[in-house]
C-alpha cells in the first residue's frame, strides 16, 4: 500500500451527487484515502451540486472525488461549471463508479482530471490522488 | 473414538478414509485454505463422517412440512413454476409499458415496477435535472402515470411487484387504477417489494423518504390495511438482498434479514395482529451471489431456521405461517463491467444455485446491467436464461436435488450455525431496529464489503477479466440505456399541466387530512395516503406532506 509522506496530509472530500444512493464504492475509496494517511471529508450520498461547492471551500479541499452508480455522473460537468465559478478551478476532480465509453469525453471535456471504473486497482487511486493534490499544491503556490 | 452410526453401518469406513486422507496429503503437497465468501472453511472432500442422514426427519424432513428445509411445499418446482420477475423499470410509463408487454410476451407471468430515482428520492420530475429521469427506473408521479404503465396489462392475472417502500404511493396508484377498471381488490396480487424500511437504512440508500420511526409507523400501517382490504398483497418483504449488494457476506445477510424478520413480527404482535395469520404474508428478497454452494446452502439454512424461529419465538402452530417464502434476483454486485458477455455465464450459475436453493420466484439480471440499465435484448437474454434452465436443462425435475449431498449438507449446518451466532448478537444488542440505529448492523457490512474488495484486490477471489484472464483489448461496450430526451421533456411537461388543472382546494384538503392523520394516534395513514393519490395528489406531494410531520430520512451512520 502506498503511504506518502506529503505534510499537511492531503485533504479530500469524497461525495455523490444527484439522486443515487449506492455508496459501497465511495465507502470502500475512502477508507483507501484514510489509510494512506489523507484526511477524508466523507459525506452521504444525494448532495446538490451547491452543497458539494459549499463544502469544498468550507473544509479547503484539495481534491473532490465524485462516486456515481447510476448515472449522477450526467450531472457533473454542471459541478465543473460551479466550482470555476467559485473560484476553485485549481481543485483535482475524480470520478470514480460506472461512466459509460461513449459518456467519458463529456467529462473529460469538462475538466474532470480522472475516471476510475470497475477494477481500478487501491494503489492506482491513490497514487493519482497523491499526483493531483501535488499539482493542486503547485498551482496554488504559484 | 467410539463407533458412531456411521461406522457401524459401514465396516472399514474409518480406515479408507484414513487411507484416502494420506494419498490426498501426498499429492496436494502444500493444500491451501479455502474459505467461502462467509467464511467456512472448505474441506476438499465430505464423507458420511460429516453428515449421515440419522437426524433425516428433525433437520431435512420432506417438502412442505417444517422445517421446509427441501422446501416450502410439496410439489415444489416441479407442481409450480417460480414466477419469472423481471425487474423493470425505464423511461416514461408509455416506455415502460412497452417493456413489460414484450416481457409478458417472452414468457414472463409476473411483472415489477422500478421506479426512476427521483421518486425513490421522494420527489416529483419537475424538481429534478432532466438528464437524470428516467435513466434507471421508470417516472412515476400520479395515477395517470400507472395507468398508463399497466394499459393493456390484465391486473387481475398479473401478479405486480412494486419497488416502492413507505409511504407506498404507486400501489396507492395502482390501488387507484384497480378501481377504475372496476377490479376487486381482492383480485388483485403482488408484492410491496422493498417494503422493508430498515434494510435502507443498513444498506442500498436509496429510500430515506421518511425518518426511521416514521417508517415504522407506516408500514404497520400498511400491514394492517392490505390485510383488512387486498387480502392477496403481501404488503412486507423482508430485503437481504440490499444487504448483501453492499457488501455483506451470505450469511450476514440472511442472519440480518431474519432479525429484521424477527423486529416487524414483534411490532406487528405489539400492534395487536395475529401472528398466525400476519406471518403468512411475510416475504423475502434475497441476493444470488456466484459462490454457488454457499448460495444453495443459505436458502436451505434460511427457510430452517425461520420455521423454528416463527415456531419457538412466537409459538405459532399454523405450517402455512412457518413458510419461508422468497424472491432472488441474481447479483448485480457479481457482474463485471470488462468483458460483459461472460455475465451471462455468471447470471446462468446464480440462477441454478437460486433454483436448487428453492425460491419462489426469480429475476436474473442483463448482461449489461454493470453498465446500465439492460437493453431490450439482454432482457430477453435473461429471461431465456430462465427458461433453459427449466425446460431445457431438466432442473426441475427433481426437489431439492443437492439434498443428501454430504458436502451440501454440511454446509447448509455451518451456514445455519454463521446465521445463528449473528441471530443472537443483534438480539444481544437490543433487537434489529435497535442495532441499526446504533450502527453496528452498517458497521459489519462496511467490514465485509472492504475485506471482500482486498481479496479481489489481492488475487485471492479471482474475477475473469477483472483481476485474471484479462483481455488486452476489449471490444466496443454496448452502448447504455438512455431514455430520448423528448418523451423525456414531454413527460414533464404533462405533469405540469396536470398539476395546474387541479382543483387546488381538493388536492389542499387531502393532504391536510393525510397530515392530521399522520399525527393522530389510531387512524391508518395509508389509508389517507390511498385517499390522496386517488384525489390527484402527487408522489412528491404525499412525501413531502409525511417528511414534514414524520421527520426526514436521513442516514445514521457516516463513516
Amino acid at each position: 500500500m502506498i503511504v506518502e509522506a506529503i505534510t499537511p496530509p492531503a485533504r479530500v472530500l469524497v461525495t455523490k451527487i444527484g439522486l443515487d444512493g449506492h455508496d459501497r464504492g465511495s465507502r470502500i475509496v475512502a477508507s483507501y484515502l484514510r489509510d494512506a494517511g489523507m484526511e477524508v471529508i466523507y459525506t452521504p450520498p444525494w448532495q446538490s451540486i451547491d452543497a458539494v461547492v459549499n463544502l469544498a471551500v468550507q473544509e479547503d479541499v484539495e481534491l473532490i472525488g465524485v462516486s456515481s452508480l447510476a448515472t449522477d455522473h450526467l450531472v457533473v460537468p454542471e459541478l465543473m461549471q460551479q466550482l470555476e465559478r467559485a473560484g476553485l478551478k485549481d481543485i483535482g476532480v475524480i470520478v470514480g463508479g460506472i461512466v459509460p465509453d461513449n459518456e467519458r469525453p463529456c467529462l473529460l471535456d469538462a475538466g474532470v482530471d480522472q475516471i476510475f471504473g470497475p477494477g481500478a486497482a487501491r494503489d492506482e487511486i491513490v497514487a493519482r490522488v497523491f499526483e493531483l493534490v501535488a499539482h493542486t499544491r503547485s498551482a496554488r503556490a504559484a | 473414538m467410539t463407533a458412531n452410526p456411521v461406522q457401524l453401518a459401514l465396516p472399514g469406513f474409518d480406515q479408507e478414509l484414513a487411507e484416502w486422507r494420506e494419498r490426498y496429503r501426498t499429492q496436494i503437497g502444500e493444500d491451501p485454505l479455502i474459505r467461502n465468501r462467509s467464511g467456512v472453511e472448505i474441506q476438499p472432500l465430505y464423507t458420511p463422517d460429516d453428515w449421515s442422514g440419522t437426524r433425516y426427519l428433525d433437520e431435512l424432513g420432506f417438502p412442505g412440512k417444517p422445517p421446509f428445509t427441501r422446501g416450502i411445499y410439496p410439489t415444489m418446482h416441479r407442481g409450480r413454476r417460480w414466477s419469472q420477475r423481471q425487474l423493470i423499470g425505464l423511461g416514461t410509463p408509455e416506455d415502460y409499458n412497452a417493456r413489460v408487454t414484450s416481457l409478458l410476451e417472452s414468457g414472463s407471468n409476473a411483472i415489477s415496477l422500478i421506479p426512476c430515482n427521483s421518486v425513490f428520492r421522494g420527489i416529483d420530475c419537475d424538481e429534478v435535472p432532466p438528464l437524470l429521469l428516467g435513466t434507471c427506473g421508470t417516472v412515476v408521479n400520479t395515477i395517470e402515470h400507472m395507468d398508463a404503465c399497466l394499459e393493456g396489462v390484465s391486473m387481475e392475472h398479473v401478479s405486480t411487484a412494486l419497488n416502492d417502500p413507505s409511504p407506498f404511493t404507486l400501489f396507492a396508484f395502482l390501488l387507484g387504477v384497480a378501481e377504475r377498471r372496476g377490479i376487486d381488490r381482492s383480485r388483485i396480487s403482488g408484492t410491496s417489494n422493498q417494503s422493508d424500511y430498515i434494510s435502507h437504512f443498513v444498506a442500498n440508500h436509496m429510500f430515506y423518504r421518511l425518518s426511521l420511526a416514521g417508517s415504522r409507523r407506516v408500514l404497520l400501517d400498511h400491514i394492517e390495511y392490505c390485510q383488512e382490504t387486498v387480502p392477496n398483497w403481501n404488503s412486507l418483504s423482508i430485503v437481504g438482498q440490499h444487504m448483501q449488494q453492499a457488501g455483506a457476506t451470505p450469511a450476514q445477510a440472511m442472519g440480518f434479514a431474519l432479525c429484521t424478520a424477527i423486529q416487524y413480527a414483534e411490532d406487528c404482535i405489539t400492534r395487536g395482529m395475529a401472528a398466525e395469520i400476519m406471518l403468512q404474508r411475510f416475504t423475502f428478497f434475497f441476493d444470488i451471489s456466484i459462490s454457488f454452494f454457499e448460495e444453495v446452502a443459505k436458502f436451505r439454512a434460511g427457510r430452517r431456521i425461520w420455521a423454528r424461529i416463527v415456531k419457538e419465538r412466537f409459538g405459532v402452530k399454523d405450517p402455512r405461517a412457518l413458510r419461508f417464502k422468497f424472491h432472488a434476483q441474481t447479483s448485480g454486485a457479481d457482474l463485471t463491467r470488462q468483458q460483459p458477455l461472460n455475465n451471462i455465464a455468471r447470471v446462468a450459475i446464480q440462477a441454478m444455485a437460486g433454483i436448487f436453493g428453492g425460491l419462489q420466484s426469480m429475476h436474473t439480471d442483463g448482461f449489461d446491467e454493470a453498465i446500465s440499465c439492460p437493453s431490450k435484448a439482454s432482457a430477453q437474454i435473461a429471461i431465456a436464461t430462465q427458461n433453459i434452465l427449466r425446460d431445457e436443462a431438466h432442473l426441475c425435475d427433481v426437489i431439492d436435488p443437492l439434498g443428501g449431498s454430504y458436502y451440501v449438507e454440511t454446509l447448509t449446518d455451518q451456514m445455519e450455525s454463521e446465521i445463528a451466532d449473528l441471530i443472537c448478537r443483534i438480539d444481544d444488542a437490543g433487537g434489529m431496529y435497535k442495532a441499526v440505529e446504533t450502527g453496528l448492523v452498517q458497521g459489519i457490512i462496511g467490514e465485509s464489503a472492504i475485506a471482500f474488495e482486498e481479496r479481489v484486490e489481492s488475487g485471492d477471489q479471482k474475477v475473469v477479466g477483472v483481476n485474471c484472464y484479462i483481455a488486452e483489448q476489449e471490444d466496443a461496450e454496448p452502448l447504455p440505456y438512455r431514455p430520448d430526451p423528448v418523451a423525456i421533456e414531454r413527460v414533464v411537461a404533462d405533469f405540469r399541466r396536470y398539476k395546474s388543472q387541479r382543483s387546488e382546494r381538493k388536492i389542499r384538503e387531502v393532504l391536510d387530512t393525510l397530515a392530521r392523520v399522520a399525527n393522530s394516534k389510531d387512524e391508518n395513514i395509508f389509508a389517507a395516503v390511498v385517499a390522496s393519490a386517488s384525489a390527484g395528489a402527487t408522489h412528491g406531494e404525499i412525501v413531502a406532506c409525511l417528511r414534514n410531520e414524520l421527520g426526514f430520512g436521513h442516514p445514521l451512520i457516516v463513516p
